[in-house]
């Protein structure tokens, strides 16, 4: 078995026994970078060989390799967001994820490419080049945190940390055949994430499996007074508490997420899982949540609107990127935010505008605010039935690499399964479950109550217990 | 909801961006799309329902009023694109 192929916490293991050297893990993943780097382009820029000579007891995850999504600081490092207009960017701190883990030893490999501002559903509007999915180069790797879910898939990296305004943690994870998690809102400090939708962003893993995921969760999770928003709430023990014990539990299947627009192959495999839950001791039931509707207008709305507002601070004065030949500085702003901006954030930025702007605000931006008031309520009566709800992450496999660019509304449209969680600010996983006959690989996600993070994270190591997708990885980590 | 080029000049003007002619028929275009969908929200009613923008309930986060250390000058001025290590330079912004 290659280093590669091993989980995070495996590796870790036999770093501690000295049975793999720091320098071998680090030397093993600079080989896969350099291997399937021109084939996948999963990372921006790559910050090795470091040796940290990590204390190897720091933590469960000490001397791994990993990487982080280009939108998280990390101090001296380029930080782009893949966008032009923060081009030369290196920020003079780093997120308090990357000092967490860094007390807790982990390794950086350097940053990971994502679509433009972590918009997009497929890394495609990044300003480096789109991600390119490891199973099958000439279809999308998904997004936003694409160039995360490849670098895993392909084994450049043990793990990945990214972000998640709308499923850009999940559905990559998903089109790549890893395992990815989007914490309740609140759990993970955003200081030094640079924001898209304040209300919807939050950070996560992606890794080979829901143990590593929650080794991961382990050390990043927990109050920061840096950010205004992170709950005041229990933090750690997650590794320790997946048992895989699903006796008693109660999973609900929305009939809203397995009707039209759904792949056969998709509904076949996510229902297949079902019965592995089930198995291992799970009731598993069928119920309405027709609130699914209209989840994507009202996430559109929102994260438009937030976005709008975080990115005016992108002029060109403070940070970044300016554009030449500009007369005053009302023309300085407008020449850089025009040039160094791409076209789906320029599209999010106007809709935004419009939303909030006089005249519409009441009939789009407070609207779907009470929608979402809908969306949680909904929610919060199906968690009063259910332990966990079990959806599938995309309506369809990875598509091929130009698809989605033709047409923003279709893009949009497939992020119907994920958006709501962030809305509802839930916890909720993406596993591997199965390949449609193309042998792309099919996700299937779990979503609990808030501060549920736990019960997501057994469920999926359940199913990981007695399933071997997570396992499989494309040939040679990347298709040639 | 019909989306018109005046409208897309005008929110351009709010967001600070110029789009080539070209881009601009095809953004007002989308955008009409986009907004006509998002019309889907209509055909619900939220008569009574208070909007909601924080999903936890948040009190006001306080903290004690110390002096803490910052970075200096320097380091931040070293991300600007135009800087004279004192200020960011900016064209004239007033007469």
């Amino acid at each position: 078995m290659e280093l590669y192929e091993l989980t995070a916490l495996e590796l870790a293991q036999k770093l501690r026994t000295g049975e793999v050297t720091q320098q071998e893990a680090v030397e093993a993943a600079l080989s896969r970078i350099h291997a399937t780097q021109p084939g996948n382009n999963a990372f921006v820029t790559v910050d090795g060989p470091v040796f940290s000579a990590a204390d190897l007891y720091a933590s469960p995850l000490a001397g791994v390799p990993m990487a982080y999504k280009d939108n998280i600081c990390t101090k001296g490092v380029p930080t782009t967001c893949a966008s032009k207009i923060l081009e030369g960017f290196v920020p003079c701190y780093d997120a308090t994820v990357v000092e967490r883990l860094s007390a807790a030893g982990a390794v950086s490999m350097g940053k990971l490419n994502m679509d433009e501002f972590a918009m997009g559903s497929t890394s495609e509007t990044s300003h480096c080049g789109p991600v390119k999915n490891p199973w099958d180069l000439t279809r999308a790797a998904g997004g936003s945190s694409g160039g995360a879910a490849a670098a895993v898939a392909a084994g450049e990296v043990w793990y990945a940390i990214g972000s998640d305004t709308g499923g850009s943690i999940r559905q990559p994870a998903a089109y790549c055949g890893v395992t990815g998690m989007k914490p309740t809102y609140g759990t993970v400090s955003r200081y030094g994430l640079i924001a898209y939708a304040s209300s919807l962003d939050q950070m996560g893993p992606i890794a080979r499996s829901a143990a590593d995921c929650a080794a991961v969760l382990d050390l990043i999770q927990g109050r920061d007074p840096r950010d205004g928003t992170s709950l005041d709430a229990p933090a750690g023990g997650l590794l320790a508490s997946l048992t895989g014990d699903l006796k008693g539990k109660k999973i609900g299947l929305p009939v809203d997420c397995f009707g039209e627009g759904l792949t056969p192959e998709v509904r076949t495999a996510v229902l297949a899982a079902a019965e592995v839950l089930k198995a291992r001791g799970a009731e598993v039931e069928e119920f309405a949540l027709p609130v699914m509707e209209y989840v994507v207008p009202t996430y559109y709305i929102i994260a438009a609107a937030e976005a709008s507002s975080n990115l005016s601070r992108f002029d060109g004065v403070k940070y970044g990127w300016r554009a030449e030949g500009y007369e005053d500085l009302t023309s300085l702003y407008c020449k850089t935010r025009t040039q160094g901006f791409g076209s789906e954030v320029k599209r999010r930025i106007l809709l935004g505008t419009f939303v909030l702007s006089s005249g519409y605000y009441d009939a789009y931006y407070k609207k779907a605010l009470q929608v979402k008031a809908l969306i949680k309520k909904a929610f919060d009566e199906a968690f009063a039935k259910y332990d966990l709800l079990l959806t599938p992450v995309a309506p369809t496999t990875a598509p091929k690499l130009g698809e989605s660019l033709t047409d923003p509304l279709k893009m949009y449209l497939s992020d119907i399964y994920t958006v709501s969680v962030n809305l509802a600010g839930l916890p909720a996983l993406s596993m591997p479950c199965g390949f449609d006959g193309k042998g792309m690989p099919i996700g299937a996600q779990l979503i609990g109550p808030a501060l549920g993070d736990g019960g997501v994270l057994n469920a999926a190591h359940a199913f990981q217990l007695d399933t071997g997708w997570h396992k499989k990885s494309p040939k040679g980590g990347d298709a040639q | 909801m019909k989306i018109t080029e005046d409208m897309v000049d005008y929110i351009s003007q709010l967001s600070r961006l110029q789009l080539p002619a070209e881009e601009k028929t095809a953004m007002t275009a989308e955008l009409e799309r986009i907004v006509a969908y998002m019309d889907v929200l209509n055909t619900l009613d939220t008569t009574d329902v208070e909007p909601l923008s924080h999903i936890f309930p948040l009190k006001n986060v306080l903290r004690a009023d110390e002096v803490v250390p910052s970075y200096d000058r320097e380091t931040l001025l070293a991300g600007s694109p135009a800087g004279d290590g004192e200020t960011f330079l900016v064209p004239k912004a007033v007469e």
